[in-house]
């Protein structure tokens, strides 16, 4: 490390430092002075409603409406293909994974669940009931159709 | 040999010639209880976590598997030991497993399960005599706390009550049918050999392929 570099690096820290000194950012951590210990949040509840939630977007991998503590997916047991394999549904009238969870990289269609599809919480997750901790101004895609539908037909 | 069994015959068939009845019969009373409370007194001292969890395949396998679930940690407190599932309340029951678990002293001596290893190679043969054991007396120590009867379904998700509505208040399925894997990890499902199979068990090995599901673990950074 050159000491042009150093200098920029202890130059940043300590004007980060003053930033975070005078409250002028705040992060989704509580800040609290690092000398206290801040009171936790209570954990707040998963959802469990069994409702379906609507998809932001029609590839979103869907949200989990129940609870899954404890749900074992490893090499040995896959809890939620209990009820959401193939042959579990006609038992357990939960939603079969879709044809894609079968197909691997190649697009070709397997006999069992592809390996990198496998691992459900690596993109199914459950929800708290929260809100959320910053704005967010994602708006449904209908909504930017029905704008852009207004805005056409208002230039006729 | 013989010849003792013979002696000893004759002995047991002639009437005490010193000791008095009153003794005898009192003596015999007395010993009686301190038999009987003795035996029952070491068989409830095996019926303790204490004693399951001293034997270290117990408590670094098994008991480690058990201490997140709800049957250990949960709002109330109310938890169950080991014996709670695994042991019958009542006497009869319980005596009869108590025989069978003599084997597990043969283990532990020979060490079948001594290692980490040799537990995970064993576990699915082990798991599936539990399974069966429990599906042949109708789960009977899952209902010895949670009794069909007092489930109020509308205070569970819409997702619970429907399953018990279904399957077990109807008689379909018994307790164990599903709720396999809750207190402990399930262990590796493809070597299970069980056909036909449930539907309702959770499947790794037999839903993905169980060696391109393992090189793709190890690919993955």
């Amino acid at each position: 490390m050159t000491l042009k570099s150093l200098l920029l690096a202890v130059g940043l820290i300590l004007a980060g430092g003053a930033v975070l000194a005078e409250g002028e950012l705040s992060t989704l951590r509580p800040t609290a002075p690092i000398d206290q210990e801040a009171e936790a949040e209570p954990i707040p509840d998963v959802i469990n409603s069994d409702m379906r939630q609507v998809r932001n977007y029609p590839d979103q991998p869907p949200l989990i409406p129940h609870k899954i503590d404890n749900y074992q997916i490893d090499l040995d047991a896959n809890k939620c293909l209990t009820c959401h394999s193939r042959t579990a549904v006609e038992m357990s009238q939960a939603p079969m994974i879709s044809v894609t969870h079968f197909m691997n990289r190649e697009g070709q269609t397997l006999a069992t669940v592809s390996p990198r599809r496998y691992f459900c919480t690596q993109c199914h997750v459950v929800q708290h009931d929260v809100k959320p901790l910053v704005v967010n101004n994602f708006v449904d895609v209908d909504s930017v159709l029905d704008f852009v539908r207004g805005q056409q037909g208002g230039g006729e | 040999m013989i010849r003792i069994l013979r002696r000893f015959l004759h002995v047991i068939r002639q009437p005490a010639t010193h000791y008095s009845l009153g003794f005898l019969t009192i003596g015999g009373f007395i010993m009686g209880i301190i038999f009987w409370g003795g035996f029952n007194t070491a068989l409830e001292v095996t019926n303790t976590e204490k004693f399951c969890i001293s034997c270290h395949e117990m408590r670094n396998n098994v008991y480690e598997e058990l201490k997140p679930t709800i049957h250990y940690t949960n709002r109330s407190g109310v938890r169950a030991t080991c014996p709670d599932c695994h042991v019958p309340h009542d006497w009869t029951d319980k005596i009869a497993r108590k025989m069978q678990a003599s084997k597990e002293v043969w283990g532990k001596i020979f060490g079948t399960i001594n290692t980490r290893e040799k537990f995970l190679d064993k576990r699915i043969e082990l798991a599936q005599h539990e399974w069966a054991r429990l599906e042949a007396n109708d789960s009977l120590e899952c209902r010895n706390c949670h009794s069909a009867e007092s489930m109020d379904i509308t205070r569970q998700s819409t997702r619970a009550a429907e399953a018990h509505e279904r399957f077990l208040f109807t008689g379909q399925k018994t307790c164990i049918n599903c709720h396999k894997g809750i207190a402990h990890h399930l262990p590796d499902l493809s070597k299970a050999e069980l056909s036909p199979r449930p539907s309702l068990l959770p499947q790794a090995g037999v839903d993905g392929d169980r060696e391109a599901i393992a090189r793709y673990v190890e690919a993955t950074p």
